[in-house]
């Protein structure tokens, strides 16, 4: 079933729900929807790493990373064709160790915020600072923010995370992925999708991406590319569908993503009840100590 | 000797976040687990005329959530912050659930206790006393759910049993304390409370590693499994020597000691599992992967 978060949240007749459809397809790994997320949000420097983890020195999200280009570079899987460009070796002539070239596979997809439909980190904030916009999506109040940190462990994605760095700005709050709220507001596309020279951060109506996503995953099936499948489309799964969705080229798991993500708060009602009834077990049990004997 | 687990990850980086909280978090969970155990103790031993047990309880109670509450604030980093809880009232969140629970029970544990040295308070004890000890339940499980309600998965998986756990241990910690405060003569009761806690949070704790999945083997591995394993020692030990507790005053601070002990332990035990099945990938990847599979 379809719930418009927006309007569960108590907005009257709010504009239609807005998302990104990451098309991981078209993606080049070139970063610059982390350069544009950070330049427009004023998100403070993440650090200057060498992960060694092909090109992305970036790793992963944070509360000073909104946007993170995975890339993935693997020996090859089975059944994907390579195609010789015929390009110059760097080695001097007679300097291979004699063992056979693997070719090699490249993967790219820019991960960001998923603006769920049941979102953990926002039941679990006990300040209100994480609001559900008219827009359907997922914003922290930095004014309200407490730092009390509980929304990171409830992130299904491992997303949201307390800004660190000696006197940056919000040290210490949760922060993340806004979609652009600022820019929503005026009517303007969030600062990753406009600056994403490949069209492969699409932003919209959500309801208008996942039709597209499905056209997208028939072509590419047509054209061959059958590892081709969406993730996080579905209304029906464990955080009823992702604002922010994926067309992947392997498992979710290949790109660090969950999955089968489910909202930790599915299961709260039965949590209280356990607690209610091991409450009331020590209160029995405080009174029973007490009778007969001394 | 359980295979290592295969499957697919980025880089072998994690999925999840760990909660950036520290022994901060532990503390409070162990303090609050003493305090809401020692207002139920205080409440009976006031009831029954046990005027050591009583003092004793009550000053746990109020040095409980004291302590409580200053490592919350420590961990929130400045107090004024603590404020912005006050602001809403949040059932889906466990932590405003329990700022809430705190809020209520920390003026009457508190008047409870400064009634034991002030004359002119002392009129009030009882009812503040009876009125903590009607949260008290509430104070000393509800730190169950907040652990349970996050998606890291030893908390997670753990949210069927964990609340009689800490409730055990809340019993184990309050009783042990109070074995050590009071005399032979009105130990009894704490003797029992004390004993009886450290048996469920056992005999439960078993139970959750057999529900919990693939994440039971965070319960097992590195720093985690050695607390869990001391916690299990000193709460096995404690009970031993506890037997022998009604007749022995040594035998009973000994064995409260262990049982305060093994309860400190069972929470940084559990803590530390958490976070270290967040960091490691498999504990998300796996299960949901065989979720996934067996879906088709």
């Amino acid at each position: 079933m379809t719930v418009d978060p927006a309007k569960a949240t108590g907005w009257v007749e709010p504009p239609a729900r807005k998302g990104f459809l990451t098309d991981t397809s078209l993606c080049i790994g070139c970063k610059a929807c982390e350069v544009a997320c950070k330049e427009w949000n004023g998100v403070p420097d993440d650090g200057m790493n060498f992960l060694g983890t092909s090109y992305d020195n970036t790793g992963a999200l944070g509360g000073s990373t909104w946007r993170h280009v995975a890339f993935i570079e693997q020996p090859v899987a089975a059944g994907n064709e390579v195609v010789d460009l015929g390009m110059p070796s760097a080695e001097l002539p007679g300097r291979r160790d004699g063992s056979e070239r693997t070719d090699f596979r490249w993967l790219m997809s820019s991960d960001v915020c998923k603006h769920c439909t049941h979102a953990a980190c926002l039941d679990v904030c006990p300040t209100g600072a994480l609001f559900r916009t008219e827009f359907g999506t997922v914003v922290v109040q930095e004014d309200i923010c407490n730092g009390c940190g509980y929304c990171v462990p409830a992130c299904p994605f491992g997303v949201i995370d307390k800004r660190v760095g000696e006197g940056v700005k919000n040290e210490g709050l949760a922060q993340k992925c806004t979609l652009c709220y600022d820019r929503l507001l005026d009517g303007t596309t969030p600062a990753c999708a406009k600056a994403c020279p490949t069209e492969s951060i699409q932003f919209g109506d959500l309801d208008e991406l996942r039709l597209r996503a499905a056209d997208r995953v028939e072509q590419l099936h047509e054209q061959g590319v059958t590892s081709a499948r969406l993730y996080g489309e579905n209304p029906d799964d464990g955080v009823g569908g992702l604002g922010a969705f994926f067309l992947l080229l392997d498992e979710p798991e290949v790109y660090g993503l969950p999955p089968d993500p489910v909202v930790t708060t599915r299961d709260l009602p039965a949590m209280w009840r356990q607690a209610a009834v091991a409450a009331a077990g020590l209160l029995i049990g405080a009174v029973a100590v007490f009778g007969g004997r001394s | 000797m359980v295979p290592p687990a295969k499957f697919t990850s980025y880089y072998g980086r994690p999925v999840l976040k760990a909660s950036p909280w520290t022994g901060d978090i532990p503390a409070y969970l162990f303090l609050g687990g003493l305090a809401g155990g020692s207002s139920l103790l205080a409440a009976g031993a006031d009831l029954s005329d046990r005027p050591v047990t009583r003092r004793a309880s009550r000053l746990a109670a109020l040095a409980g959530i004291t302590g409580s509450l200053f490592a919350l604030v420590h961990d929130l980093g400045k107090p004024s912050r603590f404020l912005n809880m006050l602001r809403v009232a949040k059932v889906t969140s466990p932590m405003s659930v329990g700022t809430w629970i705190l809020t209520a029970y920390g003026p009457f544990a508190g008047l409870a206790a400064v009634a034991e040295f002030v004359p002119f308070l002392k009129p009030f004890g009882r009812p503040a006393g009876l009125a903590a000890a009607a949260v008290a339940p509430a104070v000393a499980s509800y730190t169950a759910v907040l652990l349970a309600d996050t998606a890291t998965p030893a908390w997670h998986e753990a949210y069927r049993e964990l609340p009689f756990v800490f409730a055990g241990s809340a019993a184990a910690a309050a009783g042990g304390l109070a074995m050590m405060a009071a005399p032979l003569s009105e130990s009894g009761p704490a003797q029992r409370f004390a004993l009886g806690g450290a048996a469920l949070e056992l005999a439960v704790g078993h139970r959750m590693e057999s529900s919990m999945g693939l994440a039971s083997q965070a319960l097992h591995e590195g720093p985690p499994g050695q607390l869990m394993k001391a916690s299990r020692a000193l709460t096995i030990g404690g009970m031993t020597v506890g037997l022998a507790a009604r007749r022995s005053r040594a035998c009973a601070v000994v064995a409260g000691a262990m049982l305060v002990a093994g309860s400190v332990a069972t929470r940084f035990g559990i803590f530390e599992a958490g976070q270290a099945s967040a960091r490691d990938p498999k504990y998300t990847v796996v299960p949901q992967r065989a979720r996934l599979d067996e879906r088709g």
